[in-house]
């Protein structure tokens, strides 16, 4: 593009700064088209992991289903009660959403291709999740009802709580590549991070989608707790707004865990035929976006304290000794400073797979004999209760009778 | 003063940081200062990203903006009724005349230093013909600085021990440890109460209204 | 004429917050309006507002943010760090140890004195 409007006589620095103008232009564009086609994937991939088809009536395969959607919710009215503060409301559910885009900048597509390679792309990525905190607090606010204010709370108390697991997980690719731009970090990835360090991808998971508000952490849009949360005074496409952020969001995710994790445009073949690696970025970021479907889909809600704990008394611990062990089995390897090919990586990397093995065992131990015991507290007061309850044994507990 | 594109994007955010600031002692709503206060913080990012400093630019998105102005939103909170609660100041001439005092004791300190560093002081021109390179590697040179024992290794491990002092002083304050470590302290807020049954006057007129 | 890679982040930012408003724009025209006092009224179930809409908040939640903004600052020193580590001895992890162990201590602290459970 760029040779292209050199050869129409512009000067370098114009030809450069129209094309990346239009680069920016188009990329934005599409990350919101493709959430259409992404509240499609996931209604559909839902729906099969619940022994059932999806939408299928309105055009092929039920493709048009989201274009019909998105026109409906264009034409909902659009209520806003006396109360609320008209700025803040309105600014939320557009904060929202470009706290999500705002990451599809940083993202490296092929090896040449990367919106802007910020050389702290790693702390931009960062600063999306604080972004999007802000704008929940606002749309709580701007609501001016007591649920939405609550829901707000929640909801920041919950992505504050995780937000430091992720970053401590995104660190470890950082030490490992030994740089905090993400196409660096591509560059670097000889080895897949996920083989080196398989308990950070997990911890990535957990938290992101914990950050997600995804089951089973969505105790936020859980109907039945608080309504919707922080989005109940929304409607139209100010609350349309709202759930294309989640959903790009969730995708978003996906495609982080490819970059950092599973190699990002890294492939065969992608050195001769550089869009190649778009490709194989677009599919492995399925691989993200499938898991935190999967577990979306198959595990039942948690309740808010149990979060908040898993948040601060598990991972937060477990990330930060999960750093240090890494960057320590890094650093005695010896050679890892200057990693070039495949062959350097993959010494350190097994060695790191194996310990990371061992880490996972290790807390897999610590948490069945924590689970065994609460188990065995459980049962002593049942036990109690029952001989307790014995004399008015005619109305004896349900679960006596075991 | 020469009118490039940085100059007057160095405009703009100074602007923001500056009229953000103002917004925030001016404004009746608190909740809008804190808003004001996040915008004013984001000027400051942007003054960063401008003087190639990516990486505290960053940094002041994800502390500033997404740590401590939501801890300032929910200092505010604690306060109660808040949205009852017309800040205003009587004493703003006082508080002017200290702003501008403040200025000055800055402007005199600053001034002397700008001709060490190069600059040309306040006539400089927003565009430098030619600014001083920063270094590619700035950041990792900040990363060895903090584990070298000639340069910040003692601040850095010092830097810990008072975000430790800081989460120990803030939990002490909240729970006041006592003999049985039970029952919090008085000073925290009630806890939300479910929504308050409806009075029974004022559900009936709407029964009554939706039976016509 | 060089520019900082920062501009077209902006520009992005700027289209990101432009891309999105505009259907709210159109909703504007296209949408029906018609207000009347019963939508008017904050959503509670069904209920009538009792009281200004504003809860009292618990401690908790500033306790929660309090040990994030914590954390998030040892982060920020943890990124130089980070960066540089294929460069440094060991001796630099041995530190960074030091300063993790301090904030886990707080943590601990923290955690003993049931500052970090949610029903207090």
């Amino acid at each position: 593009m760029t040779d292209f409007l050199i050869d129409l006589g512009l000067s370098r620095g114009l030809a450069v700064l129209i094309a990346k103008t239009l680069g920016v232009f188009a990329l934005a564009t599409i990350g919101l088209v493709w959430t259409i086609f992404l509240i499609w994937i996931e209604r559909k991939v839902a729906a099969r992991f619940q022994d059932r088809v999806g939408p299928n009536r309105a055009g092929p395969f039920g493709l048009v289903q989201s274009f019909a959607d998105a026109i409906k919710i264009i034409l909902k009215e659009d209520i806003m009660h006396r109360g609320v503060d008209r700025w803040v409301f309105n600014i939320a559910p557009l904060l929202s959403v470009m706290a999500v885009l705002m990451l599809w900048v940083v993202i490296p597509w092929t090896p040449t291709l990367v919106g802007v390679d910020l050389s702290v792309g790693v702390v931009y990525v960062i600063a999306a999740g604080a972004i999007s905190a802000i704008a929940i607090l606002m749309a709580g606010w701007g609501s001016n009802n007591k649920f939405a204010l609550l829901g707000a709370f929640r909801a920041v108390a919950q992505l504050i709580s995780y937000e430091v697991p992720t970053v401590l997980a995104l660190l470890v690719p950082v030490v490992l590549a030994g740089s905090m731009s993400l196409q660096g970090i591509v560059r670097e990835q000889h080895v897949m991070y996920a083989l080196a360090a398989p308990l950070t991808v997990l911890i990535f998971i957990i938290a992101s989608m914990a950050e997600l508000g995804r089951a089973p952490f969505d105790i936020l849009e859980a109907e039945s707790e608080l309504v919707a949360g922080y989005q109940v005074e929304y409607s139209g496409f100010k609350f349309g707004l709202f759930y294309v952020g989640e959903f790009l969001h969730a995708y978003t995710v996906g495609l982080t865990m490819a970059v950092f994790f599973l190699g990002g445009w890294r492939g065969p073949f992608v050195d001769d035929l550089p869009a190649l690696g778009a490709v194989y970025l677009f599919l492995k970021s399925f691989i993200g976006y499938f898991i935190v479907l999967w577990i979306r889909m198959t595990v039942p809600r948690v309740r808010v304290d149990q979060m908040l704990d898993l948040g601060w008394k598990f991972l937060v611990p477990l990330s930060l000794l999960n750093l240090v062990v890494v960057a320590l089995v890094w650093k005695i390897y010896p050679g890892t400073d200057s990693i070039d090919s495949f062959s350097e990586a993959i010494g350190p990397s097994l060695v790191l797979l194996v310990v990371n093995i061992l880490m996972i065992l290790g807390v897999g131990a610590v948490l069945r004999e924590q689970g065994r015991r609460e188990r065995e507290r459980i049962e002593a007061k049942q036990r109690a209760l029952e001989l307790g309850a014995e004399p008015v044994s005619d109305v004896a507990p349900a679960g006596a009778g075991r | 003063m020469e009118l490039t594109v940085e100059s007057l994007v160095f405009l703009l955010f100074s602007l923001i940081t500056l009229g953000g600031g103002l917004l925030v002692v001016t404004t009746r709503n608190l909740f809008h200062g804190a808003l004001f206060l996040m915008l004013s913080l984001f000027g400051v990012a942007g003054l960063f990203a401008l003087l190639t400093a990516p990486f505290l630019a960053g940094i002041q998105v994800v502390v500033y903006i997404g740590a401590i102005a939501i801890l300032i939103i929910f200092a505010i909170m604690l306060t109660p009724q808040v949205t009852a609660t017309r800040p205003s100041n009587n004493q703003w001439i006082a508080a002017l005349v200290v702003a501008v005092v403040l200025f000055a004791l800055l402007a005199s300190i600053v001034t002397p230093l700008m001709d060490e560093l190069g600059v040309e002081g306040w006539g400089a021109s927003f565009t430098e013909t030619d600014p001083p390179p920063v270094p590619e590697d700035s950041i990792a040179d900040l990363g060895a600085a903090f584990v070298d024992p000639q340069r910040f290794m003692l601040p850095f491990e010092v830097a810990s021990i008072l975000l430790m002092a800081a989460l120990v002083g803030a939990v002490m304050m909240v729970r006041p440890s006592r003999e049985d470590d039970e029952a919090p302290a008085p000073v925290e807020a009630a806890e939300v109460a479910e929504p308050a049954p409806p009075r029974a006057d004022a559900v009936e007129p709407v029964l009554v209204e939706s039976q016509e | 004429m060089t520019v900082n890679e920062w501009v077209f982040v902006g520009l992005f930012l700027a289209l990101a917050w432009l891309l999105p408003a505009t259907p709210i724009f159109l909703a504007k025209f296209l949408a029906p309006k018609r207000p009347n006092p019963i939508k008017q009224q904050p959503y509670e179930c069904g209920i009538e507002t009792i009281g200004d809409t504003w809860v009292q908040f618990r401690a908790q939640y500033y306790i929660y943010a309090l040990v994030f903004l914590l954390f998030d600052v040892e982060v920020v020193f943890l990124f130089p760090w980070a960066l540089a580590y294929n460069k440094l001895g060991l001796f630099a992890l041995f530190e960074v140890i030091v300063f993790i162990v301090l904030l886990i201590v707080a943590l601990l602290y923290t955690w003993r004195k049931r500052a970090l459970t949610w029903a207090s």
